[in-house]
């Protein structure tokens, strides 16, 4: 049983445009996949697909054998509790405080009526810890507005933590942070990966860093699979022709440095 | 004449032509004669007013109607801040929600918006009976008409990512609510609804006028009995009672900016 | 989770509740002494709700052959409410130049205007009206002064924020060709503030249209009296002619207005 597997899939938006096409892929615990494309290329909308942010037009995805696909209600919030996801934007509610937003992480795993009246100690601890699993354990209390944008996605990268998920998605993640803070963060990510064992799945722009931190890439286009295999093989022709041209300077962490 | 001076032409003329018509129809004469002798009377009251009018031991004095107008704004505030939650979640549009459903939450709200609140109050007298209840519930329904019609843009305006970030979490539609959607609206509920709050001490001081309770029942009687000393003392209170409510709210409103 | 044993020591100390729990206890005391002041209760609440019921049922079907007795004071209200906020409108501008920094050089007399228009603001045109009732008798002479005192605490207030926005550059263009004080304001100043000064106007025309309708309770003329009328003969049906007509007549008005103040700006 594979961890995920996407049999047949199809996505078309109402506007007729095919945002993926025929996708059928399939990934095991531990690995670190790095997905690339161009932008529109279908990546966002895959890793979406997964954990079914977005639906999908046609096709079955599989979390440990159970689809999400047709997962309802409490069952749905359920495989969703074990996917954990990190956002271009952070996406923390930024007038609680750090450790709230790492708790919100847990709401998964108890009733709608005991979040209510607040959390066990147990998960405050466990969010404690997964901030300073990140190194941030010391901001637990400070509002997240108050952090720099290295720091807001290492809260996202712990909230992921509490919710002890088995895969993390990683949509873009570095994609607004400076190369420095690029770099902090794709450690963080590969550190748990390799720690944890948890699948980790990841859209970047730049080839540079996905080759410097995948297992295994995928290259998509014009939402089809148009490359799947380790870094090894992924040499410049090969993302020449995922591209569809040469590679631009503007795709590598290094020349996007001034 | 080019095409623009024309419809200038036409502006002045319309403008002219309703000024004549609002000015045609007022009444020229009906000014008492006294009216000049009253207006100092007014004038001397606001100056020498009723100091003794502040605190009667017996009540009914200047500090127990306006504490009754405070009380008033506070609870007719506090229903419609209640109230006016599940309007503006109606009302306000969305990216995954048919443009005809925040559309008709709209329109309600409108409808409340316009409907004056002293006839509001009027229609609660005749349900509860005269008195500062009908006036907080008056005030509290007409206030759902602005307050909702402001809640409902915080909520536009909100950003949707927190919202994505608990959905991908695995949480329910209720906690969603609860840990992305109320954290980011609440300051901005509470700034507008202390905001409504400085307008209902305004609205509260002329409930009385109809019997809906507050400091504007011993002003319409000491208005039509022509004392105008306790007329002063009591806009006065009114002037000092607004201005420091103002002063307070603003001052928390600040504060959750 | 594996991994390194958190010591303790080294995470910070939650902060105090005490500040939340305390703010928490003081609106829930407001709203009780409020409750209590006021008499509020649901068992009153609930026992009234069916007078409200019954009423309600005897407003509907609306009497719309009374509609041809509330025209004319309907028309009245209108004529109120725009020849109140034109006169509060005049007198409004010199306020506005008075009130706003950058026109007057001395803090002392901004601010005494700033001052009096913030005063002229905290008393409800209801109660303007009921004292201009007590001066000039019955009518609408009173409405419409009580109409334009607040016009003008209102319009002066947003119009010298907006003069204190202005753009300075032709301001310092006029100056440079040695302009006086006046064809400074009449030529540089003027045209900017015109658009924004009539939207002002319209806004506050919006307002007093609705204030207008209810200025008649107090005798102050208009459709307001025969919602008095009406109610105080228990004729229910013809109060809902009257408030259908005056949301009809303050929509349509909010409309005309919000398109009008659209093109201005």
């Amino acid at each position: 049983m594979y961890l995920i597997e996407l049999r047949n899939v199809s996505k078309i938006y109402p506007n007729g445009t095919k945002g993926l096409n025929n996708i059928n892929l399939t990934f095991d615990k531990g690995e670190f996949v790095v997905v690339v494309g161009l932008s529109g290329a279908g990546k966002s909308t895959l890793l979406r697909s997964i954990n079914r942010l977005h639906e999908i037009s046609e096709g079955d995805i599989r979390i440990q054998g159970q689809s999400i696909t047709a997962a309802k209600g409490a069952q749905l919030r359920r495989i969703r509790r074990g996917i954990g996801m990190v956002f271009q934007s952070f996406n923390l509610v930024k007038r609680s405080s750090v450790l709230r937003n790492v708790l919100a992480g847990r709401v998964g795993y108890h009733s709608t009526l005991r979040t209510l009246f607040g959390f066990p100690k147990a998960d405050v601890d466990l969010a404690l810890q997964a901030l300073n699993r990140v190194n941030i354990a010391e901001k637990a209390y400070i509002r997240a507005d108050q952090l720099s944008g290295g720091q807001q996605q290492r809260v996202a990268i712990a909230r992921v933590l509490a919710q002890e998920a088995q895969i993390i998605l990683a949509d873009e993640p570095v994609a607004s942070l400076d190369p420095l803070t690029t770099k902090q963060v794709m450690d963080d990510l590969k550190r748990i990966n390799r720690e944890l064992g948890i699948t980790t799945i990841v859209n970047l722009h730049y080839i540079d860093l996905a080759r410097e931190y995948a297992t295994r890439i995928v290259g998509l286009r014009a939402g089809e699979v148009v490359f799947d295999g380790p870094v090894a093989e992924a040499t410049d022709e090969r993302f020449s022709e995922i591209y569809g041209r040469p590679i631009q300077r503007d795709e590598l962490l290094e020349g996007a440095q001034p | 004449m080019s095409r623009k001076r024309w419809i200038r032409w036409l502006i002045f003329a319309i403008v002219v032509l309703i000024y004549v018509w609002t000015f045609w129809g007022l009444p020229v004469s009906g000014i008492k004669p006294t009216a000049g002798q009253i207006t100092r009377s007014i004038f001397h009251g606001l100056f020498h007013p009723d100091w003794g009018y502040v605190y009667l031991p017996d009540g009914e004095d200047l500090l127990r109607g306006l504490l009754d107008t405070l009380a008033i704004a506070v609870l007719g505030t506090f229903i419609s801040a209640i109230l006016c939650v599940p309007f503006a979640f109606w009302a306000a549009s969305g990216r995954n929600k048919p443009r005809l459903q925040s559309g008709a939450g709209k329109l309600i709200l409108s409808f409340i918006r316009t409907f004056p609140e002293i006839v509001m109050a009027l229609l609660f007298i005749k349900a509860v009976g005269p008195g500062s209840f009908a006036g907080a519930l008056a005030l509290g329904l007409h206030s759902i008409g602005m307050l909702g019609k402001l809640f409902a843009e915080e909520i536009e305006n909100m950003d949707a990512g927190p919202t994505e970030a608990l959905v991908a979490t695995g949480a329910s539609r209720f906690q969603i609510l609860w840990f992305a959607i109320l954290p980011q609206v609440l300051p901005g509920f509470l700034s507008y609804t202390l905001y409504r709050f400085e307008l209902n001490v305004r609205s509260a001081t002329i409930l009385g006028i109809i019997g809906a309770g507050g400091i504007g029942t011993p002003l319409i009687f000491a208005l039509n009995t022509r004392h105008w000393d306790r007329v002063g003392i009591i806009l006065l209170g009114i002037i000092v009672t607004v201005t420091l409510i103002d002063f307070v709210s603003g001052y928390f409103r600040r504060k959750l900016a | 989770m594996s991994g390194t044993p958190t010591p303790a020591a080294a995470l910070p100390k939650p902060p105090s509740k005490l500040k939340h729990g305390l703010t928490l206890v003081l609106v829930v005391l407001l709203l009780w002494g409020s409750a209590h002041r006021i008499e509020a209760s649901f068992g009153r609440l609930f026992k009234g709700l069916p007078n409200m019921g019954d009423l309600l049922r005897e407003m509907f079907p609306p009497k719309w052959s009374y509609f041809d007795n509330v025209v004319h004071p309907m028309l009245d209200t209108i004529r109120m409410a725009i020849a109140g906020t034109t006169l509060g409108a005049i007198v409004a501008v010199p306020l506005a130049v008075l009130a706003a920094a950058n026109m007057v050089r001395s803090p002392w007399i901004y601010q005494t205007f700033r001052f009096i228009l913030n005063l002229l603001r905290t008393i409800p045109d209801l109660l303007l009206a009921a004292m201009f009732v007590a001066i000039f008798g019955l009518g609408m002479i009173p409405g419409i002064l009580a109409l334009a005192v607040f016009s003008v605490g209102l319009i002066a207030k947003l119009t010298y924020e907006s003069l204190e926005t202005i753009d300075r550059g032709p301001l310092e263009a006029m100056t440079s060709v040695g302009a006086n004080r006046l064809q400074l304001i009449l030529f540089s100043v003027v045209p900017q503030i015109i658009p924004h000064f009539i939207s002002y106007v319209l806004y506050t025309f919006e307002i007093n249209v609705r204030a207008a309708a209810v200025l008649g309770l107090v005798g102050a003329g208009g459709i307001g009296l025969y919602y008095e009328k009406t109610l105080g003969f228990l004729e229910y049906d013809k109060t809902n002619t009257i408030i259908l007509f005056t949301l009809a007549i303050v929509l349509a008005v909010d409309y005309l207005s919000t398109k009008l103040r659209e093109k201005l700006l």
